[in-house]
């Protein structure tokens, strides 16, 4: 097979995993702090993608540039998904803080399909155009056909959101709080660290990057329905598994691992079993590597 | 012993009540019986279909289709004379249920049937219509083997199958288009696989054109890049996708921003102006097959009226297609003079019938002939018909 195809599906595979990854790093750091799975997570990210098209309807109407838009947009969706998970961590998972694990795993899902609902009421169960607010234009003779200016935003966000959330972690006060109350809660709260501030803080931070993944890809793609937080949510879990949950750079890892390995089945192989494949493959690290590939027994799990 | 009281009183009245109402029956009826003993027996139309449950919105329609034309011919006067009595089922579109339903309108000696509505329902319902020798006629199942199997002679529909449409797109890529290079596509699910399958099986068998790819994507995926890269590699100068418009709508945006000119040809899933608001100016071009446009026949637009006026509201699905089995059905009684199977079957294939779906007739394996799809492509932002 030829160069250019196999740079197409490898940098295909970058942005769903950029996407994958985006919304992974809020499973595995909320995992990391209170070994919860928040299956509602894929929703904010679809509430960050409708907070962007509502955002992005008023200002267009009143004229403004796009990229102007875009900016505006992806903030106003990232604070309001951020308000979302801080609200929900309170709601639905606080008081059930020291019930039984299961408790709060069957509170996650009710809340997931409290949010898909609550948006397809408020919204529309209609799939709804997203416009696109990445400029389109063309790169150099090369790799014309190959790199769109969307996905390179893409592939920069996400770099730069994994270098400023590890700079976050392992340089502020805030992430010394976290990485703590990761390892101990009890020991971290008998030191002095509010483990009720750095949960909330977790829950807040995951919701952002999981709203800035869902309104890059919404403009890339050009469509959002309140349902597409679903598989997107499953799929970045199954990456955040992949990478041993808990570890961030397994998170990003897991995540490019699966989108290559969905584009690259489909590519080479056939797009009916995509997803057959992907799982299967998850399987077999399971069995063979049970903590994910960059997973540790004793990990810092932040 | 108060209460025994009130007990012997509540039953007093139920007795009195139960007797009024005896009497009220007794008299109502009295009339009809007087007038039956002058008049023919009435010709029984069984109208089976889902009238309750999650797919009663495709039933109703089909009821209130063979209300409106059975008031409007006895009105007149009937059938050669002879009133028309519809016996209405309910099957709940459950294949189950409809066997049971099928037996008891049987039993009761119905003439013809208008129904099933569910290709499943109908499927099961048949055999024991076969057995009695009673034609059936469904406004929308579509499955193609109910005909094309050819084991159920008894058997007709005024819906096209649901291989008429792959057929169609694929004439019009091969022959309309002049393309040899196909790409087919599909969503998995039930009804865009099926289509696929068969314009798959329509290319292959067709000296013009082969099939460079055939794959089913993922509903509700973060993207296609991947299928469209393949897309763009199997060098297929159209593709023909089987399924709704949201994966369509994202396929052809992809192809399209990736500046690939693929011909785009697609199924009445897709021929919904919500692909064109999702899509935008990335739907240009894009061809779709759908049923043909009868809105201006005027057999249509006076069943759309009568409906409005009876009803108060817009008919639901399959209301014309039912309306134009209740009408072929009794003409087919009407011409042949006969409530018999046989006159009966010969009659709906050899006698065109006016209805708002065009003027048909039915050909050998039970399908109408003048009934179909028609290609429409997106021209300016809407769906226009291409001649």
């Amino acid at each position: 097979m030829n160069v250019d195809y196999f740079f197409e599906m490898f940098l295909g595979g970058l942005t769903r995993g950029s996407i994958y990854a985006m919304i992974a790093l809020g499973y595995t750091m909320v995992y990391g702090i209170i070994e919860l799975i928040n299956f509602a997570h894929g929703e904010i990210y679809m509430i960050g993608a409708f907070t962007g098209l509502i955002v992005v309807g008023i200002l267009t109407l009143a004229g403004w540039n796009t990229v102007a838009i875009l900016v505006i947009a992806s903030f106003a969706a990232v604070i309001w998904a951020a308000s979302y998970g801080w609200t929900m961590e309170k709601i639905a998972y606080k008081p059930l803080r020291k019930a039984p694990r299961l408790s709060a795993l069957i509170s996650a899902i009710g809340m997931s399909l409290f949010l898909q609902n609550y948006v397809l009421l408020a919204q529309t169960s209609d799939f709804l155009p997203f416009p696109n607010l990445i400029p389109d234009f063309k790169f150099l003779k090369p790799i014309e056909h190959i790199l769109r200016p969307s996905e390179l935003v893409i592939y920069l966000t996400t770099a730069i959101v994994m270098a400023l959330l590890t700079f976050l972690i392992k340089f502020t006060r805030m992430g010394k709080a976290m990485r703590a109350t990761s390892q101990d809660r009890e020991m971290a709260m008998l030191v002095g660290v509010n483990v009720d501030r750095v949960i909330s803080m977790t829950f807040v931070l995951g919701s952002a990057t999981a709203a800035l993944g869902g309104i890059l890809i919404a403009s890339h793609i050009g469509q959002i329905n309140f349902y597409i937080g679903f598989l997107a949510g499953i799929k970045a879990f199954v990456a955040a598994v992949l990478g041993g949950i808990g570890s961030m750079p397994g998170a990003v890892l897991g995540s490019l691992v699966l989108g290559w390995t969905e584009s690259f089945f489909t590519g080479y192989i056939s797009s009916d079993y995509e997803d057959v494949f992907a799982f299967l493959f998850l399987v077999l690290i399971l069995i063979f590597r049970p903590s994910g590939l960059l997973g540790r027994k004793e990990m810092d799990k932040v | 012993m108060h209460q025994k009281q009130w007990r012997f009183f509540k039953l007093f009245i139920a007795m009195i009540l139960s007797a009024a109402m005896i009497v009220a029956c007794g008299q109502k009826e009295e009339p009809t019986q007087a007038e039956e003993k002058v008049e023919l027996p009435p010709i029984k139309i069984a109208v089976v279909g889902a009238h309750s449950g999650d797919l009663a919105s495709y039933g109703i329609p089909t009821v209130r289709a063979a209300e409106l034309v059975a008031e409007h011919r006895n009105a007149l006067c009937g059938i050669n004379g002879r009133k028309i009595e519809l016996v209405v089922e309910d099957d709940a579109c459950k294949p189950e249920i409809a066997t049971s339903s099928a037996t008891k309108v049987t039993g009761e000696g119905v003439n013809v049937v208008l129904g099933h509505i569910c290709s499943g329902a109908t499927k099961a319902a048949l055999g024991i219509y076969k057995d009695s020798h009673i034609v059936t006629m469904s406004p929308s199942a579509t499955n193609p083997g109910l005909t094309q199997s050819g084991d159920y002679p008894n058997f007709f529909r005024t819906i096209a199958s649901d291989d008429a449409q792959a057929r169609l797109e694929v004439e019009f890529a091969l022959g309309t288009l002049n393309l040899s290079k196909i790409a087919v596509l599909h969503d998995k699910g039930d009804y865009g696989k099926g289509l696929a399958e068969f314009a798959k099986s329509f290319i292959e068998a067709d000296n013009r054109g082969e099939v460079v790819l055939y794959e089913g994507v993922t509903p509700g995926a973060v993207d296609y890049s991947a299928v469209v890269n393949k897309i763009k590699q199997s060098e297929a100068q159209a593709v023909i996708f089987g399924g709704y418009h949201p994966e369509a709508s994202k396929i052809v945006s992809q192809m399209r921003k990736k500046a690939m000119d693929t011909i785009f040809i697609s199924d009445d899933g897709v021929k919904d102006d919500t692909f064109i608001k999702v899509a935008g100016e990335y739907a240009e071009g894009v061809y779709a097959s759908g049923p043909m446009d009868t809105s201006k026949n005027s057999i249509a637009i006076e069943a759309v009226e009568a409906h409005k006026a009876k009803y108060g509201e817009d008919p639901g699905a399959f209301y014309l297609n039912a309306y134009a089995a209740a009408l072929a059905l009794i003409n087919a009684m009407e011409k042949s003079c006969s409530t018999q199977y046989d006159d009966i079957v010969n009659a709906l294939r050899s006698e065109w019938v006016a209805t708002p779906l065009g003027i048909i007739k039915f050909d050998k394996k039970g399908d109408a002939i003048g009934v179909g799809f028609a290609m429409y492509q997106v021209q300016n932002g809407a769906y226009v018909e291409i001649k």
